[in-house]
């Protein structure tokens, strides 16, 4: 990791409102080029983190800096970098997409020449083109989310930070956004930092995450090292759809090793070890013609790490 | 870049009052009430100037009122408070909601060319409105009563119309204000109503008999008292905009106004019966116009502050 340049970068943030902390001494590092996914529930922090970030809200203590700005004194060279998305992005209703790109273009001080090709571009790319002259007032809600992305690339930033994204979206419109946000970090080589607390959405497509609650992060990593640290002491349940189901297979798993639980569920057998198993149980049962209709491991998802946290977090207060 | 930033929001602004339903029905409002003033008041200018000589007929046609139909200077103090406030209650508020503002601040701009955007289109509005306003009933006026304006009328009718653009934008400062501290743009809408009603009529009744109750001036009352309650009657009605700015205008438009407020009649010993030159008139109105100005900017000020420390959530 210490090859990677730092992008954003937090120390010791901290907003206080009057009896409440939203965000709490956080101390977060972003790299450039990377997903950074800012997971936790409604009213973590997750947001005021970001206003903060963007300068928008006054930090109570603690420094911000984007690419090396702080976010408070160089607020406006800040927001010429960095693209924001907020939750419930709002345009101006009675203006077409193509207007609202516009307007936005002009705020940015781009060039009239570029201007009329980037929108181009842009909506071609979150796919508008068709609705570009239809007012947004009539768009559907992922289509405004849609027009929202092109809105944030407008300016071309280095870093693009997204609240809520795939927030009342539909799957498909879920997964064309989180395809275009991919895109941005892949293609373009921009950093992207989401918010989110649905979890097992955001972790198909980032390189790190941080879990926030409370307005504390309680953990950041690879979400795979994120695991293996809060289930380095649990075992691993794998969820096994196999066909047919009989006393025989039991034994049969039981035979592979010793230690594991086994419990059947409406023919869907949960398979709880303390080691790995799955290749030694995958051999078996094909060599004594069982079907193995599906194998997932569960307890080790983003949903589960998070549930986790959010737990040791609770008992902790209890 | 600032003002570059200015210009693009100040258009974007414009663009949408002119668009917008609301400034449409409030422009035919104002229109019509304007225009059935004046020809009412130019009726009665007919016969008036055929009885006596008045030097002033053009400004006779904006103070005169016709039979039932109020002159079109108390139309304009009484609706110019509407106009202003219709522009401005749901300038902040109306883009929190509509979550436009936090993609507006995330934009690389200074965050006070939003409000000073906001206000100065609306102040350009407001001129607009008031000069088109002016210029149509000056020409519908010549029209009518055929008796062009001489200089001094003119000068009147500028400080006039200065006057109303004061008066209407100090209204959009208040309810650009309110759009700030309401997060509703019902509930502001409301607001601005009430203190719009406060301000034009209940001023009024209050002062009154604020200014009865703390000098008890009745037949048997000293001339001390009755002076003091009628000077106190009309400082109270003075903290309305609408009182400044009727005061003003009628001193502007009716060269015989020499003062304004109470009078006795030792002052007016010596005085000659005659009209006061322009500028004389202005002197006069100079506070009002002064206050108009200041009340404007306190309240921008005001909102002003209260924008750049906002936080921006949605």
């Amino acid at each position: 990791m210490t090859d990677k340049k730092v992008i954003i970068r937090t120390q010791g943030l901290t907003k206080q409102y009057k009896d409440i902390t939203a965000v709490n001494s956080l101390d977060l590092e972003i790299y450039e080029g990377e997903i950074f996914g800012l997971l936790g529930p409604n009213g973590a922090g997750k947001t005021t983190t970001i206003l903060m970030l963007l300068g928008l809200t006054e930090p109570t203590k603690g420094i911000a800096e984007i690419n090396g700005l702080d976010t408070i004194k160089e607020t406006i060279k800040v927001k010429k970098t960095v693209g924001y998305l907020p939750d419930h992005v709002g345009f101006y209703e009675d203006m077409t997409g193509r207007e609202n790109l516009r307007f936005v273009a002009r705020l940015n001080d781009i060039k009239k020449e570029e201007i009329e090709d980037r929108i181009d571009n842009l909506l071609e790319r979150v796919k508008l083109t068709n609705a570009a002259d239809k007012k947004v007032g009539t768009y559907s809600r992922g289509m405004k989310q849609r027009l929202g992305i092109a809105d944030t690339l407008m300016k071309d930033p280095k870093i693009i930070i997204l609240d809520e994204p795939t927030l009342g979206l539909d799957p498909e419109g879920i997964n064309d956004m989180l395809g275009l946000i991919a895109e941005l970090a892949r293609k373009d080589k921009r950093t992207v930092l989401i918010s989110s607390h649905l979890l097992h959405q955001v972790q198909r497509i980032c390189d790190r995450v941080g879990i926030f609650v409370d307005g504390e992060l309680l953990a950041v990593g690879p979400i795979d090292t994120l695991g293996e640290k809060v289930f380095k002491d649990k075992n691993l349940t794998l969820e096994l759809g196999i066909s047919p189901v009989d006393d025989k297979l039991i034994s049969l798993i039981k035979s592979i090793n010793e230690d594991v639980k086994i419990r059947n569920e409406e023919n869907r057998i949960f398979v709880e070890s303390r080691e790995d198993i799955r290749k030694e149980l995958i051999k078996a049962l094909s060599d004594n013609n069982y079907e193995l209709l599906f194998l997932k491991q569960s307890g080790r998802d983003l949903d589960d790490i998070y549930s986790q946290y959010f737990c040791e977090k609770e008992g902790v207060k209890k | 870049m600032k003002s570059k930033c200015l210009r693009v929001l100040y258009n974007k602004e414009l663009a949408d009052h002119l668009n917008s339903k609301r400034f449409i029905i409030i422009l035919f409002l104002v229109a019509i009430t304007g225009l059935s003033a004046i020809y009412a008041s130019a009726y009665g200018i007919r016969s008036a100037v055929e009885q006596e000589n008045n030097s002033f007929v053009f400004l006779r046609l904006f103070t005169a009122s016709g039979n039932s139909i109020p002159s079109f200077v108390s139309f304009i103090s009484f609706l110019g408070p509407l106009v202003g406030l219709a522009l401005g209650f749901d300038s902040i508020n109306g883009e929190v909601n509509r979550g436009s503002l936090s993609r507006l601040l995330a934009q690389p701009i200074p965050r006070d060319t939003v409000i000073n955007g906001k206000f100065l289109a609306g102040v350009s509005i407001i001129t607009l409105m008031v000069l088109t306003m002016g210029l149509a009933i000056g020409g519908l006026g010549i029209i009518m009563i055929g008796i062009p304006p001489t200089t001094d009328e003119i000068l009147r009718i500028i400080v006039f119309l200065v006057l109303t653009i004061l008066y209407i934008s100090l209204w959009l400062a208040i309810s650009q204000l309110f759009s700030l501290l309401l997060r509703q743009t019902a509930t502001s809408a409301l607001a601005c109503i009430a203190v719009w009603l406060f301000l034009s009529v209940f001023v009024g009744l209050l002062s009154g008999a604020i200014a009865g109750a703390l000098f008890p001036a009745d037949k048997a009352g000293t001339v001390e008292a009755l002076l003091s309650k009628s000077k106190l009657e009309l400082m109270i009605n003075r903290i309305s905009p609408s009182t400044v700015y009727n005061e003003a205008v009628i001193t502007m438009l009716n060269p015989g106004v020499r003062a304004l407020g109470f009078i006795t009649q030792d002052q007016l010993i010596g005085a000659i019966p005659g009209v006061l030159p322009f500028s004389q008139s202005l002197l006069i109105i100079w506070p009002h116009l002064v206050s108009l100005i200041a009340a404007t900017m306190i309240c921008f000020a005001v909102s002003y502050v209260f924008f750049m420390k906002q936080e921006i959530r949605m």
